[in-house]
């Protein structure tokens, strides 16, 4: 817990992510991002004089899911009027859940194992987007703003952790595993480059062992995974170096500035809104019965953690620590399910994995669209010996860019095809009387001109020759 | 101007034309108006090529709806598409509205002729449109008094004759008490049975949509076109109920009226007296009378000030010279709100964004908003235990009949005592009418009201109509 310095980190993380449904939280308007400004706009999402907010059931829906998926209980809940004056905010208030949130007491549990508490996850409305225009851009010395509402209304879910988080790197797993959850769930797409994902910092420092919570400062707009890591770095030393010098950690809200590399003082707790809450009138309770909190946790799919466990079970348990990032990084991509296809044709989980890690991951969105069959067809060539490892990737590559198909057919239609033990030792004697001078060095013990050999005899059998075999006929013949 | 029924019924068999109906609306208007100051926006091309649709209709052999023909005076509340709507707020000046609100849709596909948009009180705050950024209207029975508020215009435009019938909104009484002091007929349905899309919102909870017009068969008539559920509004009832025209002229035999003294307390002596006989008049007509306390309400008219402010904070919030409206340039977003704001908005509804602001601020909430509510809680059980042993209540509807114009603009507190015996209905959300009866010992019309539980409102037709029937005849309603 405590850290080398003498000094306990304490963070608690408020992630927005914007769900993803067709249409806005309280109207019909397309949910979209990057449209031209101000197309998917109608007087709700305008807050215009008159219109009224109508509860989207599936954004509830997936909120319902977020909650499941965090372990949260599920409760009755309601809105709020959130109050504040701001231009890119319609109405001049925002709907949001406040003392009723539809998920709390939940927890997160980060691959190490450890758990994070989730005090809850609520349902609110999105603000539109303004841009300053001026001088420089900033705030402070534009000359005037424009605003888009085309955000105006998006749903937004919040998620608030515990203060149970002691580290950046422990922050950094959090705000993965928790991305990862999102994208399980359908609730997201998950891009912090889209600002699909939003995440603020609670940060403060106390002695190590100390009861009591240090004063805390929140950091703001961190849109990516390292902003969020260098700023609580940032920062953590900020108020260490604070306290040493005998000052008091002042409790306010902080910007982050990614350039800079620093954050920033925005407002103190004095400035401070007063947001006069009180339940949105328009808005009726929300309940979601039992039926249909089921029919929603039995539409769920398994999230990350259970899903990183069932590849683990399927290398047999015991997963090296190389492997143990390729499954994470093959559940990100969400790669998992071509895995565990080809594992259960029969393919070894381990060379279904590190093809999935390596060569699929490459592949983005177009390795997620190759059918399991033409993997696990492949795979299985390779293990019968028709193909080479060096073979394998080649006709996979050529799979993913077609979008799958046989793979025996594509490996002919490739010209390559199994090289029997005799014809492997011709080559290698070929190769070796063009090299002369190279081969009675490698005779010295020059074993850097391994790779000359192995290469030529690639060249030479059209990538049918596995690495190995060559290495062995190579060592056999130095004796 | 005859009766809506009689327009409708005249429209529909092709005796007479909506267009002619419409021109002889707008003939009058221009007649008069001038003086009395109903509307605010007159939609003449607009209403007449309303009428030539349905004449058409009627020529082709179709419905042309229930209301076919009939124009209609539309408080400045509501949303009409491409028209302006201007709440009565300079704030709103220019502003005109790309939907038509849900009432207004109705109106149109019943047939309604939309003639004009009425002057109200700014934002519906205010009993006697005399809060109007446009300046006042004056009573159609004596110009020099007030038509009450905050649908004063649509009441007067109703008494003028210019239209049998008017849309309002009640708030806190909005449609019952200038419905009371014009002698007209106006009823707040319950709260869910008329939808409040396109109607621009003071105070949420609280705010109703209902008909204004001659007398009770007509009020019917347009409350049922009115009544439909909106998926627009997710506080809009699912309710299937039979026309309640159906049921008005049903009598009142053997139904349990309670006369209540605690809506009566404070009125002047002459319109108690006309509540009094009205009960003696529905005893005459068969129903069983008598008195009941409901203590309770003497608390709704402050939690009322609370609970409305506070929501009225809320929605007003957006008029803040961004979007559309009136702007009055500044150095920044934050000094443009306040200039704008501050040039926008008149005394009154400054008045109530600063009450509500104050009622709902950390520290405050739980003395006033929060306590608020449970009056308000408490309010709505008085009224299930009266309704335990009553049908309806009766009471009156305001404490006067029209004061002078000029009267109570510098004295806010007597301003708000108007909405004393309204103010009830709308904390429980209980649909309730007022109903002329007579006049007052200056000759003005005095109201009484009737009210129901929920979604009561065939039993308050009823009563209503046997209200109307026992009344003296007047001046004005001969």
């Amino acid at each position: 817990m405590s850290t080398d310095s003498g000094w306990e980190t304490v963070i608690g993380l408020e992630v927005h992510c914007e769900l993803a449904t067709q249409t806005k939280l309280f109207c019909g308007c397309r949910n979209a991002f990057g449209d031209e400004p101000n197309t998917n706009v109608c007087p709700v999402c305008l807050g215009l004089p008159g219109s009224l907010p109508v509860i989207n059931g599936h954004a509830v829906e997936l909120a319902m899911r977020i909650g499941t998926a965090l372990h949260c209980e599920i409760r009755p809940s309601s809105f709020a009027r959130k109050n504040y004056f701001y231009p890119d905010q319609a109405k001049d208030y925002q709907i949001s859940q406040y003392d009723e949130p539809i998920n709390a007491n939940g927890s997160l549990e980060l691959p190490d194992g450890t758990l994070i508490g989730v005090t809850r996850a609520h349902m609110e409305e999105d603000t539109g987007k303004l841009t300053h225009v001026g001088a420089s851009g900033r705030i402070n010395s534009a000359h005037h703003a424009l605003v888009d509402y085309n955000r105006s209304g998006v749903p937004l879910v919040e998620i608030v952790s515990e203060p149970d988080i002691r580290s950046a790197a422990q922050a950094r797993a959090y705000a993965s595993e928790l991305r990862g959850i999102l994208v399980a769930t359908g609730a997201s797409d998950g891009r912090m480059e889209e600002g699909s994902m939003r995440i603020d910092a609670n940060v403060s420092v106390r002695p190590a062992g100390a009861a009591e919570f240090g004063t805390r400062c929140e950091i703001k707009n961190l849109n990516s995974l390292r902003s969020l890591g260098r700023a609580i770095d940032y920062e953590v030393a900020r108020q260490i170096a604070l306290i040493q010098a005998g000052e008091a950690v002042r409790q306010e809200t902080r910007h982050w500035d990614e350039a800079a590399g620093r954050t920033e003082s925005m407002r103190s707790k004095e400035e401070a809104n007063d947001y006069r809450y009180f339940p949105e009138p328009d808005l009726v309770p929300l309940v979601p019965d039992a039926a249909w909190q089921g029919r929603v946790r039995a539409a769920m799919g398994p999230m990350p953690a259970d899903r990183r466990r069932q590849l683990s079970d399927a290398l047999g348990g015991s997963a090296s620590e190389a492997e143990i990032d390729q499954i994470r990084a093959v559940v990100d991509l969400g790669l998992d399910s071509l895995v565990m296809a080809a594992a259960a044709a029969g393919a070894p989980a381990a060379v279904a994995l590190a093809r999935a890690s390596n060569e699929l991951a490459a592949e983005s969105e177009a390795g997620l669209a190759l059918p399991a069959e033409s993997f696990s067809a492949l795979l299985a060539l390779e293990g019968s010996g028709a193909l080479s490892a060096t073979q394998s990737k080649t006709v996979l590559h050529v799979l993913v860019e077609r979008g799958g198909g046989d793979p025996a057919a594509l490996a002919k239609e490739m010209g390559f095809e199994a090289l029997g033990a005799e014809s492997l030792a011709a080559v290698v004697a070929e190769v070796i009387a063009a090299h002369p001078d190279e081969w009675a060095r490698y005779l010295e013990g020059d074993d850097k001109l391994t790779g000359l050999f192995t290469g030529a005899v690639m060249e030479a059998t059209n990538k049918q020759a596995k690495g190995k075999e060559v290495v062995a006929e190579l060592r056999r013949l130095r004796g | 101007m005859s009766g809506a029924r009689e327009l409708a019924a005249a429209v529909r068999s092709g005796q007479r034309s909506a267009r002619e109906v419409t021109e002889e609306a707008l003939a009058a208007v221009a007649a008069r108006d001038v003086e009395l100051h109903v509307f605010l926006e007159v939609l003449g091309d607009e209403a007449l090529a309303q009428a030539d649709a349905v004449d058409g209709t009627v020529a082709r052999g179709e419905d042309p709806g229930p209301l076919a023909g009939v124009p209609v005076a539309l408080k400045d509340n509501l949303c009409t598409r491409g028209l302006p709507t201007t709440c009565g707020s300079r704030i709103l000046e220019g502003w005109r509205p790309p939907y038509d609100a849900t009432v207004v849709q109705l109106l149109r596909a019943a047939g309604a002729i939309a003639l004009g948009k009425t002057n109200m009180d700014e934002f519906a705050m205010g009993s006697s449109t005399e809060n109007s950024a446009f300046g006042p209207t004056r009573n159609p029975h004596c110009l020099e008094r007030v038509p009450g508020g905050s649908s004063g215009g649509s009441a007067a435009a109703v008494a003028a004759g210019f239209v049998p019938l008017g849309l309002g909104s009640d708030t806190g009484g909005s449609i019952r008490q200038p419905a009371a002091l014009c002698g007209v007929v106006g009823m707040k349905p319950t709260y869910g049975r008329v939808s409040r899309y396109g109607l621009v919102a003071f105070a949420s909870s609280l705010d109703q949509i209902g008909p204004i017009a001659g007398n009770v068969e007509d009020a019917a008539l347009l409350f049922d076109v009115l009544a439909r559920h909106d998926p627009r509004d997710t506080t809009s009832l699912r309710h299937e109920a039979p026309p309640t025209l159906d049921a008005v002229a049903g009598g009142v035999d053997g139904v349990r009226v309670g006369v209540c003294p605690d809506l009566i307390v404070g009125c002047a002596p002459d319109v108690a007296a006309r509540v009094y006989e009205a009960a003696e008049a529905l005893r005459a007509a068969g129903a069983h009378v008598e008195e009941i306390r409901v203590p309770e309400f003497a608390y709704g008219l402050s939690a009322y000030y609370l609970i409305a402010p506070a929501e009225a904070s809320s929605n007003l919030a957006r008029y803040d010279g961004v979007r559309y409206g009136l702007r009055v340039d500044a150095d920044n977003a934050a000094a443009m709100n306040t200039a704008t704001r501050t040039a926008g908005f008149g005394p009154e509804v400054k008045r109530r964004i600063m009450l509500g602001t104050y009622a709902l601020s950390a520290g405050y909430y739980d003395a006033y908003y929060a306590q608020a509510q449970r009056v308000r809680t408490m309010v709505v059980e008085a009224f299930e235990r009266a309704y335990a042993s009553v049908d309806v209540l009766l009471g009156a509807t305001a404490p006067t009949t029209a004061f002078a114009l000029g009267d109570k603009v510098d004295d806010p507190m007597a301003m708000y005592m108007n909405d004393v015996c309204t103010i009830p209905s709308n904390l429980a959300g209980h649909p309730a009418v007022s109903v002329p009866f007579g006049a007052g010992a200056d000759g003005l019309p005095v109201g009484v009201q009737i009210l129901a539980p929920a979604l009561q409102e065939a039993l308050l037709f009823r009563v209503a109509r046997a209200v109307e029937a026992g009344a003296p005849v007047t001046e004005w309603s001969a």
